[in-house]
């Protein structure tokens, strides 16, 4: 099987590009793009560790380490697509458009950070491991049926493959022949499971056959093969060519949550030596460098914009009202219940002085 | 601590343990005590459980016996159930209750009625354990106390003990039982306090409360998360001139209606203080036991102090959501002035 879908790597470790063909579609403007996206997510979720250390924030899952597949395919990604993330996943939110301020927002423990900005296709973070698969099926069936040529991406990670929904999602896709596709980023480890106790199978772009739909299988730390991997599963779904299945082989440097230590189950040092070899933002530095396209000034400032952007989002958020609790009974339903609305009352008389 | 609510078996000295050590002792001694005694679930082997409540007895009993399962709830639970109808006694974690839902099938539909199926010729004695309930900051989903929807479940014993020493002895009890159990864990208690524990097995026979204190004028019925709440409340009654007969249920299903009856009967004024959403909910039937042993007693129309029917919302508004002593003494307060 690991024959049959062999890793695809656009870009080597040093940055030499493998695949000439791609040569040309390897633009400066594009070049860029990935690499601002790819420092900002970073710095965003370094800055989002050291808010929850400090109390700002909640519990907080990290995905250091997992950046090329975020930002390279969330770029593939045209404006009326759909996006279905996990609670991992707002490197790929926020390159798709989302707002910092909302990102941190839900962090923060409020739902406001679930709400989208306006005209964004972007589903709340799916905590429940899997069950975005079929509702990314769903909502793909729902841009076929309206015939317009949208697709969906949905992601989630290798231990979710073995929840009953990612299969049904898969096989749901297949007999509607759904244009969505199924971002899997295989980090290895689902906590403390490391993925050889989590299935048999050697890859997880082979649970394509089963559903006879396409799979594949790439380094998902080579942002050029994520990004055009990615392009070309959507255009297949654009054109009906139904889904496609992208395994990601990736690895998150850090812990799985701030409530997390990795030191229980794996060495860290693994982690390290990734740094140095595999990193995402390493290796397309080196590719810049190698064509002269890496400006330390330009660098210098990209950083200085994202410091910039995120302590405004920072700023922002930590101005936001505190939360209302009317918010809890109000979007229960489009009309509260007679149940609801006396449980309001009682709670705001109680507040007055009353009993609830 | 009084005696009678429990048994003793080889228990003489005591250990001083959190809520989740206790689990964690529990666990130890039945693996030691038992060869059936099998653990299965997400992370609990090498990581020791995302609370440490399986830390360590992977590497005590080994890979076979404490086993770190594919991410897959309704994956591992039925395999419990196959296991435990051939032999074996499966103790399977739910890593947060708010998790649970992939298994509910197997629970609703094969663990809670193999028995009647077959008249007893399969049965499924296997505990499924889970950390539930708000308070503690965790993200969305990872708070739901829904005790009610297995309360109603035909078929499945609900247990949930407040403190160290109940956790172990029911737990305990909860494996030896025949039939299925949940074993609800207030995730609030894993490690807010210490308590005398003793070594080894004992047990505290499923189905019985406890009275935490004695009072004439008010009973206070609360579990879990909640007992610390309604004790709070209790106290500070007491410097008001109330006193409360507060009672930790300990098994939520099947309820203790002797005890609820006795002291209803005597004080005539009822608070049920529940976590849970209103509607459905266990208090509900803690008012038809009243109802039904003891309508002539009563001096006042119970108080619930619940949580709404609202999901339970995310962290920056549970403080709203959750009952807290405050409401409970003014539903107490309610109560005597009616
Ligand atoms: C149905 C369900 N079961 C358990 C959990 C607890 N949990 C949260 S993340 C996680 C591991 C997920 O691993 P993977 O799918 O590989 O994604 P990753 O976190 O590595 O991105 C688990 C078990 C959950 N959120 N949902």
């Amino acid at each position: 099987m690991e024959q049959q879908f062999p890793m695809i790597q656009v870009m080597d470790y040093e940055g030499c590009i493998l695949m000439p063909e791609y040569r040309k579609k390897i633009t400066k403007e594009l070049v860029m793009a990935c690499y601002r996206h790819l420092i900002r997510t970073r710095m965003f979720d370094r800055k989002c560790v050291s808010l929850q250390r400090q109390g700002r924030i909640g519990t907080y899952a990290p995905y250091e380490g997992q950046e090329a597949c975020q930002v390279g395919s969330a770029l593939a990604l045209k404006e009326g697509d759909w996006l279905f993330p996990t609670y991992r996943d707002h490197g790929a939110t926020m390159t798709f458009g989302h707002s910092l301020k909302h990102i941190l927002l839900y962090w923060k423990g409020r739902n406001e950070g679930c709400i989208p900005p306006n005209g964004k296709k972007i589903f709340p973070p799916s905590v429940p491991i899997a069950t975005q698969l079929p509702h990314a099926a769903g909502a793909a069936y729902a841009e076929k049926r309206k015939g317009t040529m949208n697709a969906a991406i949905v992601y989630f990670g290798d231990g979710a493959t073995s929840e009953g929904d990612f299969h049904e999602g898969l096989n749901f896709a297949s007999v509607f022949h759904a244009p969505v596709v199924f971002f899997n980023q295989n980090n290895q480890y689902a906590i403390s499971v490391p993925i050889t106790r989590q299935m048999k199978t050697k890859t997880i772009a082979q649970k394509a056959l089963a559903y006879d739909i396409e799979g594949v299988r790439i380094d998902g730390n080579d942002i050029f093969a994520v990004y055009f991997e990615t392009e070309k599963a959507l255009e297949r779904a654009r054109n009906g060519g139904g889904p496609t299945l992208i395994e990601a082989v990736t690895w998150r440097y850090g812990a799985h949550t701030t409530a997390d230590d990795p030191t229980k189950y794996r060495d860290q040092e693994e982690s390290k030596r990734r740094r140095e070899t595999t990193d995402p933002i390493r290796r397309l530095e080196r590719f810049m460098k190698q064509e002269g396209w890496f400006d330390e000034e330009w660098v210098q400032n990209i950083q200085d914009e994202v410091t910039a952007e995120i302590d405004q989002a920072i700023m922002e958020v930590e101005r936001v009202p505190e939360a209302n609790p009317a918010d809890m009974f109000d979007y229960v339903f489009a009309e509260p219940t007679w149940t609801i609305e006396e449980q309001k009352k009682a709670y705001f008389a109680w507040e007055r002085g009353g009993t609830a | 601590m009084g005696t009678g609510w429990y048994s003793m078996t080889t228990a003489v000295n005591t250990k001083t343990l959190t809520l989740v050590q206790a689990v964690n002792d529990a666990l130890r001694t039945m693996l030691h005590e038992r060869e059936d005694v099998i653990l299965l679930g997400e992370d609990i082997g090498q990581n020791g459980g995302v609370f440490r409540a399986t830390d360590g007895l992977q590497a005590e009993f080994g890979e076979e016996r404490v086993i770190d399962t594919p991410l897959s709830e309704a994956g591992f639970t039925g395999a419990a159930i196959g296991m435990a109808v051939n032999g074996f006694r499966p103790v399977v974690e739910i890593q947060f209750l708010g998790f649970i839902y992939p298994a509910y099938e197997q629970i609703m539909t094969h663990a809670a009625r193999i028995r009647s199926r077959t008249k007893g010729h399969f049965t499924v004695p296997m505990v499924i354990r889970a950390p539930y309930g708000a308070g503690v900051r965790a993200p969305e989903i990872h708070s739901d106390s829904t005790e009610a929807l297995f309360i109603h479940m035909p078929g499945i014993k609900v247990v949930c003990p407040s403190t160290p020493y109940d956790a172990k002895g029911l737990l305990i009890a909860a494996i030896e039982d025949p039939d299925p159990v949940l074993f609800l864990e207030p995730m609030r208690c894993y490690r807010a306090f210490r308590e005398e524990v003793p070594e080894g097995k004992y047990t505290i026979e499923i189905g019985k409360g406890k009275k935490l204190r004695e009072g004439d004028d008010v009973t206070v019925i609360a579990w879990g998360a909640m007992v610390p709440v309604a004790v709070k409340a209790a106290e500070e009654a007491e410097k008001k001139g109330i006193h409360a007969d507060v009672i930790d249920l300990r098994t939520l299903y099947p309820l203790d209606k002797d005890m609820i009856a006795e002291s209803v009967q005597k004080t005539g004024r009822t608070v049920i203080v529940q976590e849970a959403h209103s509607t459905g909910g266990l208090a509900n039937d803690i008012i038809a036991i009243i109802n039904d042993t003891s309508f002539l007693y009563q001096k006042a129309p119970v108080e619930r102090v619940s949580g709404f029917d609202t999901p339970v919302p995310f962290f920056a508004y549970e403080d709203d959501y959750l009952p807290t002593p405050e409401r409970v003494l003014r539903a107490i307060d309610k109560v005597i002035q009616f």
